[in-house]
């Protein structure tokens, strides 16, 4: 974009600096922007903030003992990032996981889904201005998921729950009811979201063709998850690669056209109603059975490595491991989505005024925790 | 079912326009010579019928004899994977080319893998410490730091 | 234009290593808790004035606390701050993001050597009187990542801390607890040991 102006003054390029600590819930990044006036000419992002040494504290720990570690890598989407760590151990162990476990894991997958999403909308709404009233809508339906989540593991957050060969504790019988109840409840939820924000004037003039993410870029960028598939690629680790037992549900892949951050918005909506699609039929099919298939309490692979993926909420999330036939991970990577994902953000924010900037980086979604380990 | 394509077949097409490259076949990986991988990723990239636009992940690894870098390759299109790997023998000074001018999704990982292991990738535009603190000694994902 | 001409990369980078490594050093060791130097004051005023009381009422019904929102546990504080868990009813809703009109900095995260300088800043930038409250494991002591080479071993290195809650991360009614906590200790206060 360029603005073609008489010069009657002298004006020279300034930095911006938005610092690590501001007033948005995506933590602790920070963003060093040239501006010229008041458009950003350059952006380069800064982190690090919060990188706490995950991958080497994992080669201490025993394989079951990196479960905890996993679920503060995205903190939004715990049970997503125990799913996944676990799926590499088995590959790399050769572990069979029993139908109900698999059941079960992909509720909580698909309920953990909805409930990042949420934030990731409320926290998206935030920025455009709508000052914390969408914000707290959400957060009073993820409340009704983590009472769930509560009722089967204890914990609101960091949940811990996943092990290799299964789950740790299997769901009570209160469980299937309260979830089926709160499936008859959230689409009207998500019925008034829309009504309230989908042909909103503001949200349509602040982020209607802000940000646009092209397609040849986003796949050059290695770009995931609704970024991806916003900007017009159908490419879902669901369909493209199932893993667990998703090949027995019927879902669609929402996808954008324009690559712009209404469009982001707009997906994340739509996968919220695909989840919902998915849990019923789980909840459905759900049949008594083992919850874990018997594994040594200290898992031992036979050397060699594995990389384990799955569809995160934010993205392509994946665990490549190398084992050398010890108890603890020789290597632990994590293929982070959201610090992936990031690697466009300079280029979609040049050309836009520095309010647009907090916008289309609140569009990528992202959590600190994963970006920085 | 995304298809991990078999590095032997790979080898074998790879070995006709790229005579050195290939130094070994693992079961699920080629291992490739530094001077070489620039070529053979940009005829991967662009070559009909395996297409890999997409990079899924580069990592590194510390084994006590060498430095190994490790990269995930995808093809959209065609729903087929492969991997590649490196490996770089000198623990003083490693180097390696950079991939960023084929895939610029390599620009973060890379900067990373420089600042946890101290592999400098040539060609690089930006190198530089991104998750750590300039002044931090060290290469923390080493096997003999702390 | 390019970016070298306005400013440089590596010199910013260089100045923000120094500060990091200087802080390193100062912060060995732990610093005291405020109620360690205040118990010999206490000692002395046994008896609460009125208008100690009035001082005390008027601070503790209306925290502000400020955005210090590193990792995990934000998100606890944030559903605290929603409306479930309403922290409105003690007069705490507006987060604010400058330091100067808050009161309160409720530390929710693991605190990195790399965020230390600022989260210093942020604090030497809030104005008397000010309370801490160290939210979550890594909060008090590093917590699950203290034997990590970037974390340090808990806020108190760094800044005084009033109020130590653990939780990894603490449920909302922890936080609220502590709150209701710190809300004692605020209306123990005495007016006579703040002559500052």
């Amino acid at each position: 974009m360029t603005t073609t102006r008489e010069i009657a003054i002298q004006t020279e390029p300034f930095v911006v600096n938005f610092g690590p600590a501001h007033p948005s819930t995506h933590g602790v990044f920070r963003m060093l922007t040239t501006l010229d006036g008041e458009v950003i000419v350059a952006m380069e992002p800064v982190f690090g903030y919060l990188h706490r040494g995950i991958e080497k504290l994992a080669e201490e720990r025993t394989y079951g003992g990196c479960i905890p570690l996993t679920d503060r890598l995205d903190y939004l989407a715990s049970m997503s990032n125990n799913f996944a760590y676990c799926l590499a151990v088995e590959k790399l162990a050769g572990i069979e996981v029993p139908e109900r476990a698999e059941y079960i894991r992909v509720i909580m997958a698909e309920l953990q889904r909805i409930a990042s999403h949420l934030i990731a909308i409320g926290a998206f709404l935030n920025d455009c201005g709508a000052f914390q009233t969408p914000i707290v809508y959400m957060i009073r339906e993820r409340e009704k998921i983590l009472d769930l989540f509560d009722m089967v593991c204890g914990q609101r957050l960091t949940y811990n729950y996943m092990r290799v060969g299964g789950v740790s504790q299997d769901i009570p019988e209160e469980f299937v009811p309260a979830l089926k109840k709160f499936l008859k409840e959230m689409p009207g939820w998500i019925k008034e979201y829309d009504r309230l924000l989908k042909e909103n004037e503001i949200l349509l003039a602040r982020a209607k063709g802000v940000g646009i993410l092209s397609k040849e870029m986003a796949i050059n960028t290695s770009a995931s998850g609704p970024v991806l598939r916003a900007s017009g690629v159908e490419w879902d680790i669901r369909r493209a690669d199932p893993y667990s037992i998703y090949d027995r549900f019927e879902f669609d892949i929402p996808t954008g056209t324009a690559g712009d951050c209404y469009d982001r918005y707009r997906v994340r909506i739509e996968e919220m109603r695909q989840s919902l699609r998915i849990l019923e039929q789980a909840a459905a099919q759900i049949s008594p059975g083992d919850f874990r298939s018997e594994v040594p309490h200290l898992v031992r692979p036979p050397a060699g490595e594995a990389y384990g993926r799955l569809e995160s909420p934010k993205g392509e999330l994946g665990f490549y491991l190398v084992s050398d036939g010890s108890i603890a991970p020789y290597r632990f990577h994590v293929r982070a989505p959201a610090f992936i994902n990031l690697t466009a953000l300079s280029d979609m924010m040049r050309g836009w005024k520095v309010a647009d900037a907090i916008i289309i980086f609140g569009s990528i979604d992202i959590c600190m925790g994963e970006v920085d380990r | 079912m995304t298809t991990a394509l078999s590095p032997g077949k790979i080898a074998k097409q790879l070995a006709k326009k790229f005579p050195e490259a290939v130094i070994e076949e693992g079961a699920d990986s080629l291992l490739l010579k530094p001077e070489s991988l620039l070529a053979v990723m940009e005829y991967l990239k662009t070559s009909p019928g395996l297409d890999f636009d997409y990079l899924n992940h580069v990592t590194g690894v510390d084994y006590y004899d060498y430095l190994e870098v490790v990269y995930q390759l995808t093809s959209l299109k065609h729903n087929h994977g492969l991997v590649l790997k490196v490996r770089c023998y000198d623990r003083e000074k490693p180097a390696l080319p950079s991939v960023y001018g084929i895939w610029r999704g390599a620009d973060f990982q890379e900067r990373e893998i420089f600042d946890l292991l101290g592999i400098v990738f040539e060609g690089h535009p930006k190198l530089r410490r991104i998750v750590l603190w300039e002044g931090f000694e060290g290469y923390p994902l080493r096997k003999d730091f702390l | 234009m390019e970016i070298e001409e306005v400013y440089s990369r590596e010199a910013i980078d260089e100045r923000e290593g120094r500060q990091i490594n200087e802080l390193i050093a100062r912060s060995q060791d732990i610093i005291p808790d405020p109620d360690q130097w205040l118990d010999e004051e206490l000692k002395r005023n046994v008896l609460v004035t009125s208008v100690d009381a009035v001082l005390g009422w008027a601070r503790r019904t209306s925290l502000w606390p400020v955005v210090c929102f590193p990792a995990c546990c934000a998100f606890e504080f944030i559903t605290t701050a929603a409306s479930r868990f309403d922290i409105s009813r003690f007069g705490m809703e507006i987060i604010r993001a400058s330091p100067r009109q808050g009161d309160l900095m409720i530390t929710a995260g693991t605190l990195t050597w790399k965020m230390a300088p600022q989260v210093k800043r942020i604090y030497d930038q809030m104005a008397e009187p000010k309370w801490v409250i160290a939210m979550g494991a890594c909060a008090i002591s590093g917590g699950i990542f203290r034997s990590s080479y970037s974390v340090v071993p808990g806020y108190n290195h760094i800044i005084p801390v009033d109020v130590y809650l653990p939780g990894c991360p603490p449920r909302p009614e922890a936080l609220i607890y502590a709150i209701r906590m710190l809300h004692k200790k605020i209306s123990q206060r005495s007016i006579i040991r703040e002559g500052k």
